[in-house]
């Protein structure tokens, strides 16, 4: 996994609650067996005019002017700023591969669904909880060219004005993600324990390791 | 000391390691997998060399791609057909047992599992699919996850979680006739909202819980996602233990009777304290209508389109509009007056025995409405379809003018070729409104078996709970 520090991002505001996982990336994208490519069909259904299938080349398809992601002042954007509850509904990881693929690093809400934000830390992206009327504040005051820094280390965002914003995250979580861990290989350093577990759960419920 | 919630008590009895950031190594007892969320994580486990930690703690079986009909055709098309070969050749390799298309116990992996007695009381249960909230009907604490973490319990059968909050949402009385657990759910998401249950585990209980069957308990708890909660669950009590008796995989012998003993613990203690308590009257439930593109936007049958005009929250006076307009429908405008195109009877919400029997009634004796182009009734196991027709319900469906289909996830997420064609109107038994959830431009409604199966008889929705209906819901 891609480690995430610090970064200085142009960011992209989705001026949209609840935003649902199956807007994020389609069902039909979701029968790849791959975990890579699905960037160019990230909110597929708001971003073209027409119907998008898997593999399909999306350079002649027809956008959505009016979606934001398609303005070209945001092209580029590795930031996302976005209402309550963002990544609702379905717990396919294809949502933040589909975000990570297209280039976003981090995004800025005043609430996550549970398993789009664990998701997220499985796959570099960082996604910051703020107050809703510090976002209020962000898309007031965004205007093209718009950056924020997120620092990771430090917890703090610092907008254009040099406004400090301080948010928080778990410290397993950050550590992981500071340091772009396998989590796999750190959960099997407690294997003893595992098996431990198992030995003595095997007596109080033996029908489970029949 | 207060006493424990039933969540406090799973999740202590599932912990192997906690850190000092309070997050803690959960034990995973049962790992359900199905073809849409799977490749990624066996690719994972292939590429460093790993294997499963205990093979006879996954079960696997195809959903979401599979067809509702011609099954001895084969999957048609190549993409879905790949996913679905992929697991199976994945389930071989890596030894993991999997109900394949052919079988008679392949289902919608939440039917699949209570139905097997795979997932059973204080057990932990997880499945790369955010509908695992239904298993917490046995009391037990169940939730979906990502790929990764599918990978991670493959690996190691374990999970690395932080504890979320306690909520008890506590429904009293006594519903009214054609008033089912679809409509308890709707009116709960209606009341707390989608995010409501956000960080939380919510506990359903009261009378009006109780008293649902298992059926209607697992249907309550699938939609506690749709409330925002990763995990809903219900205290094990006569229901539960009858339900899971001389199922294939619940315990025999004195496994049986130790398990029985230990399953009757699994409910919260009478002074247990819940970080939130809402409270709903059951008598006040009527049958429930989503009228936009969240299950939070609900009303009942009764009422009209909400006017996102009186709505003073800013955001949501634009998502009502938005809403709206995908929707094509106006404020104002009574629920009774919206006209479908299609019905669908299924989904891991409502696709068992008693929701089949709930929309036969309805249906018996009767014949589509000229305006429904397809209704659907798509059971959610071969071993469902099996008992539906030994019961006739098949007959009163196919006489009805409704297809009898295979059992799968189907037009609830439309990854098979059972879909909505852009700007069809849908009366659906399943869980998700979101645009483009049933097809691509597609107008989803969600309401219970007896109401999908009135509206696809009266070409519109119908209460089915006043005096004039209540001889079809009987």
């Amino acid at each position: 996994m891609r480690a995430f520090t610090k970064i200085d991002a142009l960011v992209a505001p989705l001026d949209r609650a609840n935003v649902d996982t199956d807007a994020i990336i389609p069902k039909q994208f979701l029968k790849s067996i791959r975990r890579a490519g699905f960037g160019p069909f990230l909110f597929d259904e708001w971003r073209y005019l027409d119907h998008g299938e898997p593999d399909m080349d999306c350079t002649n398809r027809p956008i959505n002017p009016d979606f934001v992601l398609n303005k070209p002042e945001y092209k580029g954007a590795e930031l996302l700023l976005t209402r309550e509850n963002f990544g609702c509904g379905s717990s396919r990881e294809h949502a933040p591969w589909a975000l990570e693929d297209f280039g976003f690093r981090a995004i800025i809400a005043p609430s996550f669904a549970d398993i789009f934000y664990n998701n997220c830390f499985k796959n570099g992206i960082l996604p910051i909880v703020l107050d809703a009327g510090i976002v209020d504040d962000l898309f007031n005051e965004l205007t093209e060219g718009y950056r924020l820094t997120v620092d990771l280390e430090t917890q703090k965002i610092v907008t254009p004005s040099g406004r400090e914003i301080a948010f928080e995250v778990d410290a397993n979580r950050k550590f992981r993600l500071l340091n772009g861990l396998d989590d796999i290989a750190l959960t099997l350093q407690h294997a003893d324990q595992i098996h431990a577990y198992e030995t003595e759960r095997a007596k109080r419920a033996p029908w489970l390791f029949g | 000391m207060s006493g424990k919630t039933l969540y406090d008590k799973l999740w202590e009895d599932h912990v192997v390691h906690t850190e000092d950031d309070g997050s803690s190594l959960i034990y995973i007892d049962r790992h359900l997998v199905h073809e849409v969320t799977s490749p990624q994580a066996f690719e994972g486990l292939r590429l460093a060399g790993r294997k499963p930690w205990r093979q006879a703690r996954n079960l696997a079986v195809a959903d979401h791609n599979v067809p509702t009909t011609d099954r001895d055709k084969g999957i048609a098309d190549p993409v879905s057909r790949l996913q679905v070969e992929t697991l199976e050749k994945n389930c071989a390799e890596f030894g993991i047992t999997e109900f394949d298309m052919s079988d008679i116990r392949q289902g919608i992996v939440h039917v699949v599992g209570p139905e097997q007695g795979a997932t059973l009381p204080g057990m932990t249960v997880v499945c790369g699919d955010s509908h695992t909230s239904t298993h917490g009907a046995s009391g037990a604490l169940a939730f979906g996850i990502g790929t990764s973490e599918v990978e991670h319990v493959l690996a190691t059968q374990c999970l690395v979680q932080k504890k979320a909050k306690n909520m008890l949402i506590k429904v009293d009385g006594e519903v009214r006739p054609g008033v089912t657990a679809k409509d308890i759910v709707l009116a709960i998401i209606g009341k707390i909202g989608t995010a409501g249950g956000n960080g939380y585990t919510i506990e359903f209980a009261g009378s009006a819980i109780r008293a649902l069957s298992m059926e209607g308990r697992m249907t309550v708890c699938n939609m506690a996602i749709e409330a925002g909660a990763r995990a809903g669950l219900i205290g094990v009590d006569d229901v539960t233990i009858e339900y899971y008796r001389g199922r294939p995989l619940s315990p025999k012998g004195n496994d049986w009777f130790m398990a029985e003993r230990m399953w009757q613990q699994l409910h919260s203690d009478p002074d247990a304290v819940f970080d939130k308590v809402v409270e709903l009257n059951a008598a006040d439930v009527k049958p429930q209508v989503t009228w936009g593109t969240s299950p939070e936007l609900v009303v009942s049958v009764d009422a009209s389109v909400p006017d996102p005009a009186q709505e003073t929250d800013a955001t949501k006076r634009e998502s009502m509009k938005r809403a709206l307009q995908y929707m094509d429908l106006k404020p104002g405008l009574a629920i009774t007056d919206i006209k479908l195109d299609k019905v669908f009877i299924g989904s891991c919400t409502n696709s068992r025995i008693e929701d089949l029997r709930a929309a036969a009634v309805v249906a018996k004796g009767k014949k589509l409405a000229d305006n429904i182009k397809l209704a659907l009734v798509v059971p959610g196991s071969g071993l469902i379809k099996q008992q539906a027709e030994a019961e006739g319900l098949d007959k009163i469906f196919i006489e009805a003018g409704f297809e009898w289909r295979d059992p799968g996830c189907s037009m609830c997420l439309a990854m098979n070729a059972d879909r909505l064609e852009p700007g069809e109107r849908c009366a659906s038994t399943s869980n998700r409104n979101f645009e483009g959830r049933q097809g691509y431009g597609g107008r989803t409604h969600l309401v219970s078996p007896a109401m999908a199966a009135a509206a696809a008889i009266a070409g519109h929705f119908v209460d089915v709970s006043t005096e004039a209906n209540q001889g079809a819901t009987a």
